[in-house]
């Protein structure tokens, strides 16, 4: 009950929208009736042009992101544990963390096309530094003791590495993933405004050029919720990951 | 496996240098003999050395001059035959009381079976039977401490590396622990280097006690601890055993005096 209540300010939002609407406070014509909202969504949802474009759109973010993990992950222990590894990847890190992966987008559609692989390389491209960064903090911040112990009780470097280390880092590791699955989702609708033949954002681009808001609407309403659910879904199986943390 | 060597500890000093930074000497020129099966504490204000010491003879941090050798040879590097326990326990936090006594078992390539078998008999011997599937988490500090105590003696180790094990612990439960230690070092015979700056609990587990010195950290003393120890935890009652103590406590304050004083 108490998570509902949590939720209460979206509900006052959309009460204030169907009241703005209904009373003639914003033009229709730019803002759509939250009933309009609805029946779009509806039509969308039957027609399966929603389903269709919002899978096309998950498989590109959930490839970039799963490429992005397996690379960082090993990337970020490697640079933990490596000192010329560290020294060379740290100011590739640091120069390009900041820059906003979007203005990659004309670049790697030259490079890779218009197909899937472009936007599953600007994801992968977006995902890989918190992952990186993440695992790195993760791993230089494992206790020397626990490192130690693992030493004395007979333990290659090797086996420190994934035994130790890696889920020492764990923490770290998927608070990073976490960050990542943000980007990706933010990256994939954005590239595919751009370059795309499908894709909840090629849907959420055309309709809007269209006119058609009540539809464009409906679009953007489910790319937040799928998002919001695929961030509480990431919460939940890192708690249970994490277990072991809890008193 | 019976040698006249412990640990040998020779001329072996350390420093600590910041790249670019004030290099500070932590250890200078120690010369320690740790005699086989013997029960030996480090004592010694904070900041002198006592824990590089430690490191430096557990193989975690390598020797820059000097050279500590054991039964087994110089020490290069970890190895199962030096056991360490740290004061802040040091288990894995995501593995259950079982499967971090299990680790190194499993390194030392036992079968299952055996494994299991040897969990069980140190899990007993720390009284830890029932906590088994327990996370460190869910475990007060002295029953993680007992965790770690397990966990390192269950690979058998020829010699003990103890660095201030039961400071992060309540006074009762410190001195259960101690109890326990010193008749596990009874029943086990391993040689013990203790880290502490508690007095009372270096006398009442060691057999013989170095001092050092604040830094840079030497070997001020070495006192021979001589306690009629039969009745048993007893013994801290006894006049001896507080008059030896008041007589190391004096060695040791001067120590502590001259570390705050920055003089040595």
């Amino acid at each position: 009950m108490s998570t509902l209540i949590r939720y209460v300010p979206i509900v006052i939002v959309f009460a204030l929208w169907e009241i703005a609407t209904r009373f003639g406070l914003v033009s229709r014509a730019l803002v759509p009736d939250l009933g309009d909202v609805a029946t779009a969504f509806w039509q969308l949802l039957t027609s399966g042009e929603l389903l269709f474009n919002a899978a096309r759109s998950l498989g590109r973010a959930l490839s970039g992101l799963a490429a992005a993990t397996a690379f960082g992950v090993v990337a970020g222990l490697l640079m933990a544990t490596i000192r010329p590894v560290r020294l060379l990847v740290n100011p590739l890190v640091q120069v390009f963390y900041p820059m906003p992966k979007s203005a990659l987008i004309p670049v790697v559609m030259v490079w890779f096309g218009l197909g899937d692989l472009s936007k599953i390389v600007l994801i992968f491209l977006g995902c890989i530094l918190p992952v990186v960064v993440s695992t790195y903090n993760g791993a230089r911040g494992v206790d020397h003791a626990l490192v130690w112990s693992a030493a004395s009780l007979g333990a290659s470097r090797r086996e420190i590495l994934t035994e130790i280390v890696l889920p020492a880092a764990m923490p770290d590791i998927l608070s990073g993933i976490r960050t990542a699955l943000a980007f990706s989702f933010i990256l994939m609708v954005s590239s595919e405004f751009i370059l795309a033949k499908d894709g909840i954002g090629f849907l959420i681009a055309t309709l809007g050029d269209g006119g058609a808001y009540a539809a464009m609407f409906a679009c953007i309403f489910t790319v937040a919720g799928v998002g919001f659910g695929a961030d509480r879904l990431f919460g939940l199986l890192m708690r249970h990951t994490l277990r072991w943390r809890e008193q | 496996m019976e040698s006249s060597v412990g640990i040998d500890v020779r001329s072996v000093s350390h420093t600590y240098g910041a790249r670019g930074g004030r290099e500070i000497i932590a250890l200078k020129g120690i010369d320690l003999a740790v005699r086989p099966n013997e029960f030996h504490a480090l004592l010694g204000p904070s900041g002198c050395g006592k824990s590089t010491l430690l490191y430096l003879i557990g193989g975690f941090v390598p020797v820059q001059t000097g050279a500590i050798t054991t039964a087994r040879g110089p020490v290069t590097g970890p190895a199962r035959e030096r056991g360490i326990v740290f004061q802040n326990f040091a288990l894995f936090p995501w593995k259950t009381v079982r499967e971090n006594v299990l680790y190194g078992l499993e390194k030392l390539g036992l079968d299952r079976k055996a494994r299991e078998q040897r969990a069980r008999e140190f899990i007993e011997l720390v009284h830890l039977d029932g906590f088994e599937d327990a996370h460190p988490s869910q475990l007060s500090g002295g029953m993680q401490q007992r965790t770690a105590i397990a966990r390192t003696l269950a690979v058998d180790p020829e010699i003990l590396l103890m660095d201030e094990p039961f400071g992060a612990l309540d006074a009762q439960t410190r001195r259960v622990m101690q109890e326990e230690l010193r008749a596990i070092w009874q029943r086990k015979q391993k040689t013990v280097v203790f880290v502490t700056h508690d007095v009372h609990e270096a006398v009442f587990l060691a057999e013989r006690i170095s001092i050092m010195s604040a830094r840079p950290g030497r070997i001020e003393h070495v006192i021979d601890v001589r306690l009629d120890r039969k009745a048993g935890a007893e013994v801290m009652k006894s006049r001896e055993f507080a008059e030896l103590s008041e007589q190391i406590w004096e060695l040791v304050r001067q120590q502590a005096i001259a570390a705050t004083r920055g003089t040595v």
